[in-house]
């Protein structure tokens, strides 16, 4: 038996009960996040500082004051503040990115499946997670600028960083592709483990990036390591602190700006592709 | 075979089929699934857990995908443009899933605009919502402060905001207690008289029957009847339906039972007769001289006009709270 489905077409198609287009149902998505951020926002202002202030404090304040060497070396060259806030930049960043995509997913795909009301949202499921992608790199940028201040205002006397965006269009590139590129991992780790395995990919994958990121060190420092340096390269936040650093220390050594464009580029898109097809299938069964 | 669809149905299924594949093994969750509501239908699909209702409605709003088959939301393919199909469908799901970051007006609100709906307009739909449902002196609390029933009354409220053309109910009283679950039995029978079209899952007989105008019994992920509740009861032949109960398996009286006078049809679940019968005729007395003479001991007696209970067991061999 053969069937061949036809349909009925009716001169006057209903026409939907409200309006439509995507803009403005992914700006609500968006605006429904920053409800939820202010809601909380004494947890994301703790979130945001504590790392920075932390990190500044200890290696810009403690360190010197204690005459603990470490870093730069030497009298000539930048003073280890210097060096930090590049990678500090970057770690806030990722840090930011991950966590305010993956840890309310953990959530929302748990137990209580709430994203389903934006899944039923009159939209593509990308566009649902693409909404997620944007909120979350928005915090990374507000995560990377609370940093400035910091490095400004903690260190011991006489060791204020010597920081200068220098080129401001290549400060911009990176922060806006360092900032996509860690909500896009974010929503991928956030679509690709179980919601209680969550917190242990953050001590297992998230913490070994941030501490072989080059944060602490430029990678051309690492030449005396050469398998580390060339193992190193694998790990995307290299590439997110080295750009941080090549636009705010030029004078710092750092790889080269195409090289680290391209490859920001490449792994932002492949993360947001990745983590766009493993949200739809989590939410469509 | 030449099928029209028809595009003013709000609801048009034809062959859907979902089959999982797990440890080797295929599940057919659905298996062949046709359904057509026409326009402010109150719609049910009735049948015991696992039966395929979830996967059929999550197939019809969008979130699973079928493996063969098509659906029509509206006239709208809900395979081929899925984001078009969800703006005329309001779905209450099983579990809770309000959003647990966001309060009461809220999630109304946000909803809205998730529809398109302008910041002032998703305010005064949120408002009229809340004040419809009996939610507006709670409008500021967080889900998590909700009773079950509030809850439930907020998801429905929420399917409605955009004012969707069909309505999806999946199990939408189960976990309510026996006053909630009529409080808001209330609520849809206003909406349904309002001209809303709704499709609503349920394994509670008593609600299908007191809801729907328009029932499909299934079971296995297929239709195993559809028709009116009345329909479906007259279908049994039967004006009654004695059931009677033993202490031992009343296997070896199937037979004699059923040739009782008047006696239609016999169906047996665990140690209980279900008798069909035209009328009242004395067929209790039968069953009992009959039980004495195997020396079974009757425990339970009871008749009563047929069910959709007494239609699913008539059609499956079993009780549908097995």
């Amino acid at each position: 038996m053969t069937t061949t489905t036809t349909t009925k077409t009716s001169p006057a198609r209903r026409t939907p009960p409200v309006s439509h287009g995507l803009i403005q149902p992914i700006a609500a998505l968006l605006w429904r996040d920053v409800r939820v951020l202010r809601r909380g926002f004494r947890q994301f202002v703790i979130r945001t500082i504590m790392q920075p202030l932390l990190f500044c404090f200890v290696f810009s304040y403690v360190f010197p004051k204690i005459g603990q060497g470490i870093g730069a070396g030497g009298g000539s060259g930048p003073n280890f503040a210097t060096l930090l806030v590049p990678g500090l930049i970057a770690v806030a960043i990722i840090f930011q990115g991950v966590q305010s995509v993956a840890i309310p997913l953990t959530q929302e795909f748990g137990y209580t499946k709430e994203i389903e009301d934006r899944v039923l949202a009159p939209l593509p499921i990308w566009a649902v997670g693409v909404g997620k992608i944007i909120a979350g790199a928005l915090q990374a940028v507000v995560a990377a600028a609370v940093v400035f201040p910091i490095v400004y205002f903690v260190h011991a006397k006489g060791q204020a960083p010597t920081v200068h965006i220098s080129n401001w269009p290549l400060f911009i590139v990176v922060l806006l592709l360092a900032s996509v590129l860690s909500a896009s991992f974010g929503l991928l780790i956030g679509t690709s483990f179980k919601p209680q395995q969550v917190p242990l990919i953050f001590s297992i994958l998230v913490l070994p990036m941030t501490l072989l990121g080059c944060i602490y060190y430029p990678w051309a420092k690492l030449a005396p390591i050469g398998w580390l340096k060339f193992a190193v390269l694998i790990n995307p936040l290299v590439y997110m602190s080295e750009g941080m650093r090549a636009s705010l220390t030029p004078d710092v050594p750092h790889m080269n700006v195409a090289v680290i464009l391209l490859v920001m580029l490449a792994v932002t898109g492949a993360f947001a592709l990745a983590s766009l097809r493993k949200f739809r299938d989590r939410v469509v069964g | 075979m030449t099928i029209t669809l028809d595009v003013d149905a709000p609801i048009r299924a034809v062959g859907l089929r979902k089959i999982y594949t797990s440890a080797g093994r295929e599940i057919r969750a659905v298996d062949g699934i046709d359904l057509e509501l026409r326009k402010g239908e109150f719609f049910g699909l009735l049948g015991p857990n696992g039966a395929g209702k979830s996967t059929t409605i999550g197939m019809l709003t969008t979130r699973v995908i079928p493996t063969e088959g098509r659906a029509f939301i509206a006239g709208i393919d809900v395979m081929r443009d899925p984001a078009r199909a969800k703006r005329y469908i309001g779905v209450v799901t099983q579990t809770n899933t309000l959003d647990r970051s966001l309060t009461v007006r809220e999630n109304l609100e946000f909803h809205g605009r998730y529809f398109g709906m302008r910041s002032h307009e998703a305010g005064i739909r949120a408002a009229e919502m809340l004040e419809q449902f009996r939610l507006t002196d709670r409008a500021a609390a967080m889900p998590s402060e909700l009773s079950g029933g509030m809850a439930q009354r907020l998801m429905l409220a929420r399917a409605l905001v955009h004012r969707p053309e069909i309505v999806f109910l999946d199990e939408p009283t189960s976990g309510l207690d026996p006053q909630t679950r009529l409080a808001l039995w209330e609520i849809l029978r206003e909406l349904h008289a309002a001209g809303q079209t709704i499709l609503l899952t349920t394994h509670y007989m008593e609600e299908a029957d007191a809801l729907c105008e328009r029932l499909a019994i299934i079971d296995h992920g297929k239709v195993l009847a559809e028709g009116t509740p009345a329909e479906l009861k007259s279908s049994l032949g039967a004006a009654t339906v004695v059931n009677v109960t033993f202490a031992e398996d009343p296997a070896p009286l199937l037979q004699q039972v059923g040739g009782l006078p008047s006696v239609a049809r016999v169906e047996q679940s665990a140690r209980t007769l279900h008798i069909f019968a035209d009328g009242v005729q004395g067929q209790l007395a039968g069953v009992i001289a009959l039980a004495a003479e195997h020396d079974l001991h009757v425990t339970d007696a009871s008749s009563q006009p047929p069910s959709l209970e007494a239609v699913f067991l008539s059609l499956t061999g079993r009780d549908l709270r097995e």
